[in-house]
């Protein structure tokens, strides 16, 4: 018996356009994630329970700002889960609260100053996917 | 045919030499690239939520524009090729997004996707031809054993990227061979450098660049090369620039055209 779906996982499961359900749990996301040994909750856990509807819980999991967007688990799950998806969907949720973002513009200048290399692409992309 | 080049951020300011070296050798090979001068950066990662719809407007801009042209949009960096590819799909396949994107810019014709993403790799194994290349090349880069390394931006998701074999591509090594260098294939060229997390997870992006450099390396490779800016900085903040040099794909083919030389010396690439 699946649980009642709390309404931040219809949330969760609208914005990304993810089934959560198509999954068989094979557990072939977690094995390719890169980002594997420095997660908490890996990939085909946090497709489960976005399913389960624990969606508070993944709030605070380390997969929201160690997900590298590198589409491995999208691109080898054998269901066509996309569980990057869920993993933004989840993310915006949280920054998208007050006060809740991870990193702002005003973070740049210390990056900038400590390595005058950064591509413009990193900033940008670091504050797409930590701020709103 | 001419293209619609869409550069972006990164070509203009840091990875000035990607941009560069590719518009000479699109010169020296015949096809015109014309900068739209308005464009706008694409955001660099691609908003995976539906309801994201601001963050696809300059994408989408730069789109139209294209089609305002009648031209194909040709990307060089990977991210940009990544958002522009499956920005403009959403356009063609998502509805909702097509609306809300078309009721906010209030265009005079609707975009709909109508454009065509071409990346330069693309360009010179369809329009020039690998073969054509061949015949061009000046300096060939005769005995030197160079990597690809793709990363993830050009490869996947496969179903929408539709760049190449997404575990096992070839387009790059097929370039390389062109420009007369010998490819070397290795495990590790379609797995992430660590992407945006470096300014986060410096310890991470470093463990996973260590494991393309070495991959590389155990197969003979003496350099490499990519066509992103994150992945280069990545790679070459990880690695020892001198041990495995990381270039971009156009500053080998500028080399091979022979057009980033003001004189008869060979021009060395800063290593
Ligand atoms: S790879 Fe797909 S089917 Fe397998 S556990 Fe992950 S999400 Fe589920
Ligand atoms: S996209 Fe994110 S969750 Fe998926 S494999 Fe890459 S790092 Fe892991």
């Amino acid at each position: 018996m699946s649980p009642v779906r709390s309404e931040p996982a219809e949330i969760v499961t609208e914005m990304s356009g993810v089934n959560p359900r198509k999954c068989m749990r094979c557990g072939k996301c977690s094995a390719t994630c890169p980002s594997f040994s420095k997660i908490d909750i890996p990939p085909h856990r946090f497709v489960m329970m976005v399913e389960n509807g624990e969606i508070e819980a993944l709030l605070s999991s380390q997969l929201l700002w160690k997900c590298l967007s590198c589409f491995a688990c999208v691109e080898r799950c054998p269901r066509g889960v996309e569980p990057s998806k869920l993993v933004e969907a989840v993310r915006l949720l949280q920054i998208r609260g007050q006060g809740k973002n991870y990193r702002t513009p005003d973070d740049v200048p210390q990056f900038v100053e400590a390595d005058e290399e950064i591509p413009q692409q990193l900033i940008t992309s670091t504050l797409r996917k930590y701020s709103k | 045919m001419s293209f619609h080049y869409y550069p972006g951020c990164t070509l203009k300011t840091k990875a000035k030499d990607l941009d560069e070296c590719a518009r000479k050798s699109a010169e020296a090979l015949g096809v015109p690239l014309i900068e739209w001068e308005e464009w706008q950066c694409c955001g660099t990662v691609y908003p995976q939520a539906q309801d994201e719809i601001a963050t696809r407007l300059a994408a989408i801009r730069a789109l139209d524009e294209a089609r305002r042209n009648g031209s194909d949009l040709l990307t060089i960096c990977s991210a940009c090729h990544h958002v522009m590819k499956r920005i403009n799909r959403d356009m063609q396949t998502n509805e909702d997004i097509r609306t809300k994107a078309n009721n906010y810019l209030a265009l005079d014709t609707p975009y709909t996707g109508q454009t065509r993403v071409v990346h330069y790799l693309e360009m010179l194994r369809d329009t020039v031809g690998f073969d054509e290349l061949r015949k061009r090349v000046l300096y060939p880069l005769t005995g030197r054993r160079i990597g690809a390394y793709y990363g993830c931006m050009l490869l996947r998701p496969s179903k929408e990227m539709q760049f190449d074999d997404p575990e096992n591509p070839s387009i790059m090594e097929d370039f390389l061979e062109a420009i007369g260098a010998e490819p070397v294939r290795y495990p590790y060229r379609n797995e992430c450098c660590g992407g945006y997390v470096a300014l986060e997870e410096a310890a991470l992006v470093g463990e996973l660049c260590g494991k393309v450099l070495d991959s590389a390396r155990q197969k003979g490779a003496e350099a490499l090369i990519t066509a992103c800016p994150l992945c280069r900085y990545n790679l070459r903040k990880n690695g020892s620039k001198q041990d495995m040099p990381v270039y971009y794909f156009s500053e080998l083919l500028a080399e091979a055209l022979g057009v980033n030389r003001t004189n008869t010396e060979p021009v060395r690439l800063e290593k």
